[in-house]
């Protein structure tokens, strides 16, 4: 804190009151502009996370006080459960999808949208649309283009005389159908995030380059996408902690199922927790979750974001 | 594109394959949206033998009788209260917190920045049931409240984040100034930083409403009547009732995302910016 040298020089005998007025200021203020934000914070973040820890060790339907004391027992349940491993299998998958093929499709987009030629501020907006539209519409939208009966899909494969297929009803092809619909949902966003970070990139470092007789691909490959490497590390970091909170994605789709072939963590921690009211159940999903989550941010920022 | 001379003319097919590329990215976000508003109008019969064309009859009364049920409109009357009431108290609570980390040091002032910095880690999902039953307890179940606090508690780490920032980058002789001339931080936050604050301001407020104006799951664990349903949660019902009419539920989704499209299209500068700060920080 700079404690204004001006002042001290204009008002040296001044000092004393001054800075105890000012004192007494600062602390006015801070007793007034502080605890809103730290009593909400406080009881609606920090307790009910510390509480789901507490109540994952009862057996509790949520009505009068927790009693029935189980210890670890909720987690062993959490792991037998297939369901579980579906859901993390399928949290795994949505990363592996939205790194491999997600991110990729955005890189792609912004530099191609990031000359300026007729119609490429259009075609940026086009994209980033399906970002600012809700989950649940999006999932609604989806469920008609999939829908074995009236969808999009199902009169293309009636052009080619074949019965359509109900993606969305069958336990091997519901996560496919979602998987799509995530990268319809997101890559927009991510190729934002690319064309920000393209645009701030010097000319004058491609133009050497160019002059040197770099290609294109070597070009895009040696200067512009290390150039790219921190929002690219931004970008993986924001896929991955999106895909671990990935619900209402799931729920106008498929609810999870069929045969809870398509639930994510958040989806399952309700399915499981929520809709049975299982408090010790799901707050068990709730702290494993929230573990990930942690070890995740702390790992990623500590060994990848460490330059940045 | 700049070819590099003008002796060589050789064809280039880049441009080609990049036309080609964009066309095809553009035909998949588009045509779903496209369908949708299209299907709206056109009849059960005629969606099933012609999802993608324009509709031979515009059967402008699926719009129209949604329009006029007293349904959409309580619903976005709901979203509207619930996003306008989230997004005010967002920016009031973070505001005052931000200019208190930017300006003011105090004993423990660090570790209490990184107390809320805490929230940025893990989703409000995590601790869906204790929340459930915290607002329960506060006897805070099935009202607007009940929805609005976990929503600004969960946007606060970012919110206060980004306002510290801005706060900080402010010039520091402005406050200094001022100080001496006998203002109170108050005073200065009032008739300085807020005015000169514009900008961050419409950035959180976005994040803040458009979360806030999407968002399902805390609503649907924290309210039980209909009459208070924000649309995401309306919308489910309505499918849930209308399950095979698509046409109807098609023009019910148009209507919906239609405040969304529309304030996306008057002010996307602000809404890009907006969404994509959280994720620029330095």
């Amino acid at each position: 804190m700079t404690s204004s040298v001006s002042a001290s020089i204009l008002r040296p005998r001044a000092r004393g009151p001054l800075s105890k007025l000012l004192a007494d200021d600062k602390l006015a203020t801070i007793a007034l502009f502080l605890p809103p934000a730290l009593l909400l914070y406080t009881l609606f973040v920090i307790l009910p996370i510390g509480e789901a820890g507490y109540y994952s060790a009862f057996s509790w339907n949520g009505f009068g006080s927790p009693t029935n004391w189980i210890g670890f027992d909720n987690y062993r349940y959490v792991f037998e459960n297939r369901a579980f491993g579906l859901a993390l299998r399928n949290n795994v998958l949505i990363i592996v999808v939205s790194l491999l093929i997600q991110l990729p499709l955005a890189l792609a987009l912004a530099i191609a949208l990031s000359e300026k030629f007729r119609g490429a501020v259009a075609l940026r907006m086009l994209f980033f649309l399906p970002y600012v539209l809700a989950e649940i519409a999006t999932g609604l939208i989806f469920s008609f283009v999939y829908d074995g009966n009236y969808g999009l899909l199902a009169s293309v494969w009636r052009l080619f005389g074949a019965e359509a297929p109900h993606l969305l009803a069958s336990p091997q092809t519901s996560m496919l159908a979602i998987l799509i619909v995530i990268v319809w949902k997101y890559f927009g966003f991510h190729m934002m995030l690319y064309i920000a970070a393209l645009q701030g990139i010097d000319r004058s470092l491609i133009e050497a380059a160019r002059i040197d007789g770099a290609s294109r691909f070597e070009l895009l490959r040696y200067v512009v996408i290390p150039l790219l490497y921190p929002t690219i590390r931004l970008t993986v970091f924001f896929s991955v902690v999106g895909s671990l909170q990935l619900f209402d994605l799931v729920m106008p789709l498929t609810r999870g199922g069929p045969a809870d072939s398509s639930n994510t963590l958040v989806s399952f921690l309700y399915n499981f927790g929520v809709m049975r009211m299982r408090v010790g159940f799901g707050s068990a999903v709730g702290v494993i979750l929230f573990c990930i989550c942690v070890t995740f941010a702390f790992t990623y920022k500590r060994w990848m974001m460490r330059d940045d | 594109m700049t070819s590099p001379s003008k002796t060589r003319r050789r064809f280039d097919p880049a441009p080609l394959y990049k036309a080609l590329f964009l066309t095809l990215v553009a035909a998949f976000v588009a045509v779903p949206l496209i369908t949708t508003v299209l299907g709206g109008f056109k009849s059960l019969g005629e969606l099933r033998t012609n999802p993608f064309g324009l509709p031979d009859v515009w059967e402008w009364e699926n719009y129209w009788g949604i329009l006029a049920s007293k349904r959409y409109w309580v619903l976005l009357r709901n979203s509207l209260i619930i996003a306008s009431l989230s997004t005010f108290l967002t920016l009031a609570v973070a505001a005052m917190a931000g200019f208190v980390f930017a300006h003011l040091k105090f004993f423990g002032s660090r570790m209490l920045g990184e107390y809320l910095m805490l929230g940025l880690l893990f989703p409000a999902a995590t601790a869906i049931l204790p929340l459930f039953i915290k607002v329960r307890d506060l006897g805070l179940l099935d009202t607007y409240f009940g929805v609005v606090l976990p929503q600004v508690a969960f946007s606060l780490a970012m919110s206060i984040l980004l306002f510290r920032r801005f706060f900080k980058d402010l010039p520091p002789e402005l406050l200094e100034a001022a100080l001496i001339d006998g203002c109170s931080y108050i005073d200065y936050f009032r008739h300085m930083t807020l005015p000169l604050s514009r900008p961050i301001l419409a950035t959180v407020g976005t994040i803040a409403f458009v979360h806030s104006w999407n968002a399902y799951l805390v609503p649907l664990v924290m309210l039980n009547s209909d009459a208070l349903y924000p649309w995401p949660l309306g919308i489910m019902v309505y499918q849930g009732e209308y399950s095979a009419e698509w046409n109807l539920i098609l023009a019910f989704i148009t209507l919906t995302i239609l405040p969304t499209i529309v304030l996306f299209l008057l002010a996307q500068k602000h809404i890009v910016a907006g969404l994509t700060a959280g994720a620029v920080k330095g």
